[in-house]
């Protein structure tokens, strides 16, 4: 059977009839990968283009259009040890990307405004105590003004747009009070100059504007680097259909199947699509579906999900529902999600600033009307209610909290945590239940070899290296005993049953007990087995489900912690309480349905808990949204993913600890920098009621507490590892 | 205190031209792979004028 891969979905035409293609690639580990996958992939006819961005491990390449099958492409790379998955660009992403090409340049111009005035304000500064004529200083506060008009104008929309699109809603947010600051201290600034004063506030209102773009486009800078992991993973796992056209099979992305399609599955592959058997038998394991490890038969007429794994026989099937299950829409509302999730501290300073902003604006109108009635002049009253405005502005408030969660979320990242959700933080922090699924969570997401110290190392190596040549799950397990990972020369499967070749002129095989001709071992839930045959060696290898590496001691650093653990399970009675039993968690539920999951969740938040979930099923999906917060395995079904706060990376359990630990200390220094900005309140109000601050006094304040804020959340950087 | 009339409108040039050098970097891409433009400077693959 000729099976092309077909990637054309992926290639996108651009206006001169070239095409293009991004992947996100796998392996790359050094410099040097960089000139070998340029390179490999330019020795393909036709191509115009290929530059990999190793910041976020993607391949663009770019080609005449006819001149070469895609597929060539990632074939190249596979020659050259590298997986590359293609992907297709979403929008949202580009969208972010121009976003923060503009705040950058919102910055460099601020930076460069900024450092040009406090040049000639300084001068301003020294020569006020000093021997300057009016005539200089004029001249240097209109080439200050010169400088700060436009670069407010330009460097500032972000908050101006901001803010009108509160107050069009009827609303208002941080933007608000720190637009009417930048707009009155320019605005006095210009009056002021007009009448020769000695004092302007053009560096304050820049200086203003440089440290709140600097904390909005770090903020941007981490949401869209984990955005992109998010992406490359979602590539990387994106599966494939082989679908029929004609008679021919065509390799398609899962993505590219559509109702009605008839599929190919093959022996050890997912099941890309919800379907109905039309021909074949298998054994199929649902256990990314439901979370139940004994597999299911399946004949025709029986439907089978997507993200079910086939084990036996080839199945064909007619697809009854390719969207909603399937990646692209996933990934979609992933990151629609993550896109629309702000910190709830953030939302709280959003609330915050909806009674900060009168308070601040009423203080300021006190100020004026209190000098009024003291006798000053209204030029003096105006001038000494817009300090008070300017020194409100609510610069360290606004870095307060976006610094130490770029902070914290590169310091769980380096703990192999992304975050989906920008408030997972928080919640996190407070949680004091934890409940895990256990298939795929608690154990790991493959089966793995247990007891192997009971079979002969030699006839194990055997079986291991002929595993290597099968596509069944189960020999996946068995391969990973292999060393040297070589498979047999001239080794045959016979899908379905098992793998055979000659081994030191002796036939050996591997694979179910009829086609070794031994004996079946007595069954055991939660245990299958593997025959093995090597002339009059024979052995019976177990395979199960095994916990993670560190589950244990993940556990127990829970418990640590102060957290409740507990265990919830779709699967039987009798394949969970061997791993309650294990971890040492005393309360744990068995075979339950999605439903009663959610229910004891539902009964625990009633308790007042705020409960942890962390599974990897489509089963788990639902509980993962009823909890306060969820995490879950890189390995989870996809809408699993898309619905928990965090992935965690790798074959450990240690980043759920991690997670808390760094999560907890995000948290008390959010609170820290809250207590940080209302103590600088607290001081810098006063003075400026008194009537005396100055420009100079000003610029001090802002950059000194703003520097405060930040260096206090770098410390946020330490939380990845305790 | 005349040299100021133009040492201020050259040290503002001066700021400009860095400001427009910074847009222009950033508008040809230069900030959008960090990581791997430090250590593309380390290979010499563009000495043979593959480029």
């Amino acid at each position: 059977m000729p099976a092309a891969t077909d990637l054309s979905l992926y290639a996108t035409p651009d206006d001169d009839g070239r095409l293009s293609m991004d992947l996100a690639v796998d392996g790359v580990t050094c410099g040097a990968c960089i000139g070998r996958i340029e390179g490999a992939v330019k020795q393909l006819p036709g191509i115009a283009e290929a530059r990999l961005n190793y910041t976020n491990r993607r391949l663009h390449v770019v080609w005449t259009g006819g001149a070469l099958e895609p597929s060539r492409i990632v074939e190249a790379l596979e020659a050259n040890g590298y997986h590359g998955h293609p992907f297709v660009p979403l929008r949202a992403e580009q969208e972010e990307a121009a976003e923060a090409r503009r705040l950058t340049r919102c910055l460099g111009v601020a930076g460069f405004a900024a450092m040009n005035i406090m040049l000639l304000s300084v001068s301003v500064w020294s020569g006020n105590s000093s021997d300057m004529t009016g005539e200089t200083r004029d001249f240097f506060h209109w080439a200050s003004a010169l400088i700060a008009l436009p670069a407010a104008a330009y460097a500032g929309r972000p908050f101006f747009q901001s803010a009108w699109r509160a107050l069009k809603a009827r609303s208002t947010n941080m933007d608000v009070p720190i637009t009417i600051g930048v707009v009155l201290a320019l605005g006095m600034s210009v009056v002021e100059t007009a009448h020769h004063a000695r004092e302007a506030y053009f560096d304050s209102a820049i200086m203003l504007l440089f440290f709140l773009l600097t904390g909005r486009a770090l903020d941007h800078a981490m949401r869209r680097r984990t955005r992109a992991v998010a992406g490359n993973l979602a590539a990387l796992k994106a599966d494939t259909a082989h679908r029929f056209a004609g008679d021919e099979i065509v390799t398609v992305p899962a993505a590219a199947v559509r109702a009605g399609d008839r599929l190919l599955v093959k022996p050890g592959e997912r099941v890309p699509a919800d379907g109905t058997i039309v021909t074949g038998r298998s054994e199929i394991d649902e256990s990314l579906t439901t979370g139940e490890t004994a597999r299911r038969r399946v004949a025709p007429g029986d439907t089978v999900y997507a993200g079910s794994l086939n084990y036996d026989g080839a199945l064909r099937l007619t697809v009854t529902a390719a969207g909603g299950a399937t990646l692209i829409d996933e990934i979609e509302t992933l990151l629609e999600k993550a896109a629309s999730a702000k910190s709830r501290v953030l939302r709280l300073a959003d609330r915050a600033s909806r009674i900060y902003a009168p308070v601040v604006h009423a203080t300021a109108a006190l100020t004026c009307i209190g000098w009024l009635l003291a006798g000053a002049s209204v030029h003096d009253a105006i001038v000494t209610a817009i300090a008070v405005l300017i020194i409100t502005c609510p610069c360290a408030l606004a870095l307060a909290i976006p610094a130490v969660q770029v902070v914290a979320a590169g310091a769980l990242f380096r703990a192999n945590v992304i975050l989906n959700t920008g408030d997972a933080i928080e919640r996190l922090a407070v949680a004091d239940t934890v409940i895990f699924d256990k298939t795929g969570t608690l154990t790991l997401p493959e089966p793995r070899v247990t007891a192997a110290e009971n079979i002969d190392p030699g006839l194990m190596q055997i079986a291991a290296r002929l595993a290597l040549s099968s596509r069944h799950p189960l020999a996946a397990a068995l391969a990973h005993e292999a060393s040297p990972r070589v498979p047999f020369d001239g080794a045959v499967e016979e899908p379905g049953q098992g793998v055979r070749a000659m081994v030191g002129g002796v036939e050996a095989r591997a694979g179910s007990a009829a086609f070794c001709g031994t004996p079946e071992a007595a069954p055991l839930p939660g245990l299958s087995h593997i025959y093995v045959v090597h002339g009059a060696r024979a052995a019976a290898i177990a395979v199960a489900q095994r916990l993670r590496p560190d589950a244990t001691e993940t556990v127990a650093r829970l418990r640590g912690l102060g957290l409740d653990v507990r265990m919830l399970s779709g699967d039987r009675a009798e394949a969970a309480a061997p791993v309650a039993k294990a971890l040492g968690i005393r309360q744990w539920g068995a075979a339950l349905k999605p439903a009663d999951k959610i229910a004891l969740i539902e009964d625990l938040k009633r308790q007042g808990r705020r409960v942890l979930m962390v599974g990897d099923g489509l089963n788990d999906a639902p509980s993962l949204a009823a909890a306060h917060v969820s995490l879950s395995p890189i390995s989870a079904a996809d809408l699993t993913r898309a619905q928990a706060d965090a992935v965690f990376l790798g074959a450990s359990l240690a980043p759920v600890a991690d997670a808390i630990v760094a999560a907890r200390r995000a948290r008390r220094l959010m609170s820290e920098n809250l207590v940080l900005a209302v103590v600088y309140n607290a001081v810098a109000v006063p003075i400026a009621i008194a009537g005396l601050v100055t420009p100079l006094i000003a610029a001090l304040a802002m950059s000194g507490s703003s520097l405060l804020v930040t260096l206090n959340a770098l410390r946020a950087r330490r939380g990845g590892a305790t | 205190m005349n040299v100021l009339v133009y040492l201020v409108p050259l040290a503002l040039g001066l700021g400009l031209a860095g400001l427009f050098a910074f847009l222009w970097a950033l508008r040809s891409g230069q900030y959008s792979d960090v990581d791997g433009a430090a250590l593309r400077i380390l290979d010499d693959d563009d000495v043979q004028g593959t480029g």
